[in-house]
């Protein structure tokens, strides 16, 4: 294999490593005001993602990384073309980040409420806009001869990015409510169930929708085609354990629906990384944007030592934290 | 002002305030893993106090320091497109190696930190923190190897088909010369933030709440947080020193502008400040110390320092008609800034250390008002340093290969930038408020208190409240 495709699949694993993990992040962050009806309860759906939330974000970092080292073209083309959504992205970042650093810093419920709608907009934001960057990605954009942006921020808003973005927000949401049924107890923790069949049959349908409109009307073949099947499937199946009860199988469900529809959208993508709907010679490719073999080959090196023993103490850590978190475990301030 | 000053304006502006957290992120987060581990040796409840003190504080800027980074990871791509098309080969590489090495340690063994109080076995939970400070030691190393190669470019080759510059020797890239005395001199301005940082709230302390049952651990940390500060001030004025030797290679006209030297000399005087104007016209008065200027760009008190005048002549020869003389005024007086705001801080350090001696408590109210001055000494020092470095590059982004025009991204709009550039100065304006506000709040509610909690109904340690959560 070519290393430009090897690294194709590695900037497509960062990314499904961060909608996972992330995934469940902004889904408990959405559900802060919903499920968290007073705050020992807020406090406890926090805690709950409280020593990993941090580690889960560096995914986006490392995949950004990745894609200025591998393919500085679609970095710094996907970038400033994105310019205004990227920047929206970004405040929600900093507000949500620092939020669950400092809402607990100072008793007064005023202090809390404000930090908490940071909390809940930070996660509801990118949730949404990610899905729409994804959706432009596949469905591709007005590229110049110079392989530069050449559309403005309205033609970012079409309809089947839109559609993009709902399917993230909602599978996210969903993600995050099992995630939570997974980690806590007693109400809250069947609140959280029950809210996961409710999201989870409302993204299944707008995952479909998505995931069909993509292979009918945007692009992809058959390999994607599969995915695609796999993907609703897994939903479908987290969905039913979820009902069944069975937390862990719920959330691997959800965890492999967001896994299998990034893989898709991947799939179709590739060879191209930023097509071109203007014209197709101005499409950005995994050979035109990417770096020289040399860069490339020192990147795999780094990354196949490393990658191992980054999973290794991340999964270490969530060993550590496998305990449900109770409204008792919650300290008086 | 077009897409480019804004650029720069927002680059500027979000870098520096990215390096307010980050100095106190990597010096704070070494001394208190020192501190717990002094703690873990000696069963000296005194040091757990301090561990859970200082760690409060360093998780408050941590946060600050983390989101701030973000932008940073993707504004080059934002608004510097072609910049980061032309050097992505190199540059990125480092840039993605900093966080698949250091940011996920950091982050995670932080998130260890913080919750494992009652979850980890002591042991463990000190080597999180250790990991903490090595993550952010790392992260300097390979973001300054990245920086040092817009300085000084090596191990690339520029390849005239694509139009881009190519990694040849990444051993290179990350031993470059500017990279090894840049890192040590960055560190030493970091422990020199942190010491100042642990000196200033401990001496507060002393001065403002005497004989209370927190003075013992305080002057502890008062004299722990001044002796780091004075060695690290001497280790800026090493590594400074050993910088601008290689400064002067590599790039001259950097050093040149530092002094506002027009004309070449031999040998070349320092002037520690000038009444005048700084455009060479005009000097009203100028303190000068004979010689040493030769010597710090030298190594020779009698060296030969090449001026402005020159180096514009001999620039404009090789790379064409145009300007490549920086601002002087700026390049001037920040790197006076950074040496004088930096030893402003080592002679208070020393001053405190003074009325601490053999067991002397101190009392002088000026003490604390440089307390609340004294940390804020550093972290100007620390901007000064890297405008100085910055500002002292221009105009070129990549020193003798691309212009920082050239860089800019060329498809975002005037009102794009605007955009960012309002709303990153407007939020981090106000959360500069709130940071500060907590910071200070948390540092006059004094040490914790550690006795150990209440027996409760639950058995196991397993089940007991996590002491440290959100
Ligand atoms: C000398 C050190 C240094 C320098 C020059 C920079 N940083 Fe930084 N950065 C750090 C030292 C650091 C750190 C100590 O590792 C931080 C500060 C606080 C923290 O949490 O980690 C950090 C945080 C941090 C983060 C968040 C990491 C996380 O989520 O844990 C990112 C993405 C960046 N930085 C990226 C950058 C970029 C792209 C820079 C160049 C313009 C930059 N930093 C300059
Ligand atoms: C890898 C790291 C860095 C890169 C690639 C980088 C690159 C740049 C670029 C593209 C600019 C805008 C052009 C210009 O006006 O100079 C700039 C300016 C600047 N940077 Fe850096 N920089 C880096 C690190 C830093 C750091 C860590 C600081 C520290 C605070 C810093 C401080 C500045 C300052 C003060 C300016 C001047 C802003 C202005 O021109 O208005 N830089 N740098
Ligand atoms: C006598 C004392 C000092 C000398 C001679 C000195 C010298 C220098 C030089 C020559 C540079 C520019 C390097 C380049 O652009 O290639 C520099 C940069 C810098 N200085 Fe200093 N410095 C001194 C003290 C300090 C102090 C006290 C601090 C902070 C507390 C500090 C922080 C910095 C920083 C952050 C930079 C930018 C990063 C870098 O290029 O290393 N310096 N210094």
């Amino acid at each position: 294999m070519e290393l430009s495709t090897l690294w194709f699949l590695l900037i497509a694993v960062l990314f499904t490593g961060y909608f996972i993990l992330e995934g469940f992040d902004f889904g408990v962050g959405i559900l802060l005001p919903v499920l968290g009806r007073d705050e020992r309860e807020r406090r406890v759906l926090i805690n709950t993602i409280g020593p990993v939330w941090d580690g889960n974000e560096v995914w986006v970092l490392t995949a950004g990384g990745a894609m200025f080292a591998a393919f500085p073209a679609w970095y710094a083309t996907l970038f400033s073309g994105f310019y205004l959504p990227l920047l929206l992205i970004l405040v929600a970042l900093i507000l949500r980040g620092v939020a669950f650093e400092y809402r607990g810093k100072r008793p007064e419920p005023r202090w809390k409420a404000r930090w908490d709608a940071a909390i809940f907009a930070g996660s509801l934001l990118p949730a949404l806009l990610w899905g729409v960057a994804f959706g432009n990605i596949v469905r591709g954009v007005r590229l110049d001869a110079d392989h530069e942006y050449a559309g403005t921020l309205w033609h970012l808003l079409n309809p089947y990015a839109l559609l993009g973005g709902l399917v993230t927000l909602t599978l996210f949401t969903t993600h995050g409510a099992v995630f939570l049924a997974l980690k806590t107890t007693g109400d809250i923790r069947a609140r959280a169930n029950a809210l996961a069949a409710r999201a989870g049959l409302v993204a299944a349908a707008l995952a479909v929708a998505f995931l069909a409109w993509t292979l009918l009307g945007v692009r992809g073949g058959a390999a994607a085609a599969v995915l695609a099947v796999l993907a609703a499937a897994a939903l479908v199946a987290g969905l039913a354990a979820n009902r069944a009860g069975r937390e862990g199988w719920a959330f691997v469900g959800t965890a492999a629906a967001i896994a299998l529809s990034v893989a898709t959208l991947f799939s179709a993508l590739y060879p191209n990384v930023l097509p071109s709907i203007s014209d197709s010679a101005n499409s950005l490719t995994v050979d035109n944007a990417s770096s020289t073999p040399y860069t490339l080959k020192i990147m795999t090196w780094v990354a196949l030592v490393f990658t191992p023993v980054v999973l290794l103490y991340q999964g270490w850590t969530y060993w550590v934290f496998r305990r449900r978190v109770d409204v008792r475990d919650i300290p008086d301030t | 002002m077009d897409v480019l000053d804004l650029a720069r304006w927002q680059f500027g502006v979000t870098t520096v305030y990215h390096f307010l957290f980050v100095p106190i992120t990597i010096g704070l987060s070494f001394l208190v893993a020192v501190m717990q581990t002094v703690w873990a040796r000696t069963r000296d409840e005194r040091w757990l106090r301090l561990t859970r003190f200082y760690g409060k504080l360093l998780l408050i800027n941590f946060a600050m320091g983390v989101v701030t980074g973000i932008v940073q990871e993707f504004q080059f791509g934002m608004n510097w497109s072609d910049y980061s098309r032309f050097v992505g080969d190199i540059f990125g590489a480092p840039l993605a190696i900093e966080a698949l090495l250091a940011f996920f340690l950091e982050s995670t063994f932080l998130g260890l930190w913080i919750f494992g109080w009652d979850r980890l076995p002591a042991r463990v939970h000190l080597a999180c923190i250790w990991a903490v400070s090595i993550g952010t030691i790392l992260s300097a190393y390979f973001i300054l190897a990245a920086n040092s190669w817009m300085q000084h470019p090596v191990g690339y080759r520029f390849n005239p088909d694509t139009g881009r510059a190519e990694l040849t020797d990444f051993a290179a890239v990350l031993t470059n010369k500017v990279t090894l005395v840049t890192f040590p001199h960055t560190l030493a301005g970091c422990f020199l933030t942190a010491g100042a940082l642990v000196l200033a709230v401990a001496l507060w302390h002393l001065v403002r709440r005497p004989g209370t049952d927190q003075a013992p651990a305080f002057r502890t940390a008062a004299k722990l947080g001044a002796w780091v500060t004075i060695g690290a001030a001497v280790a800026t004025l090493v590594t400074g020193d050993v910088q601008g030797k290689i400064m002067t290679e590599v790039q001259p006209m950097k050093m040149a502008a530092a002094e506002a030297l027009y004309e070449t000399e031999q040998p070349a005087a320092f002037s520690v400040f000038t009444i005048g104007t700084l455009d060479g016209s005009r000097e009203v008065y100028a303190l000068k110390i004979p010689d040493l200027l030769s010597w710090l760009a030298t190594g020779d008190p009698d060296g030969t320092v090449e001026g402005i005048n020159d180096l514009q002549a001999r620039y404009a020869a090789q790379y064409g008609p145009g300007s490549y003389t920086p601002i002087i005024p700026v390049t001037y007086w920040s790197f006076r800034l950074m040496i004088g705001f930096g030893m402003l801080a080592a002679i208070a350090a020393v001053w405190a250390l003074w009325t601490l001696r053999r067991g002397r408590a101190p009392t002088s109210r000026w003490l604390a008002r440089t307390a609340v001055v004294l940390p804020l000494l550093p972290l100007a020092a620390n901007s000064f340093g890297w405008i100085f470095t910055e500002m002292g590059r221009q105009p070129w982004i990549v020193f003798s290969e691309m212009l920082t025009r050239d860089g800019v991204s060329r498809t975002v709009s005037t009102g794009e930038v605007v955009t960012s550039l309002a709303g990153f100065t407007l939020l981090y304006g106000l959360l500069a408020f709130v940071e500060v506000r907590l910071l200070l709040r948390y540092a006059k509610a004094g040490l914790p208190d550690v006795s150990p909690p209440p027996p409760s109904d639950v058995d196991s340690d397993q089940d007991r409240p996590l002491s440290f959560a959100y």
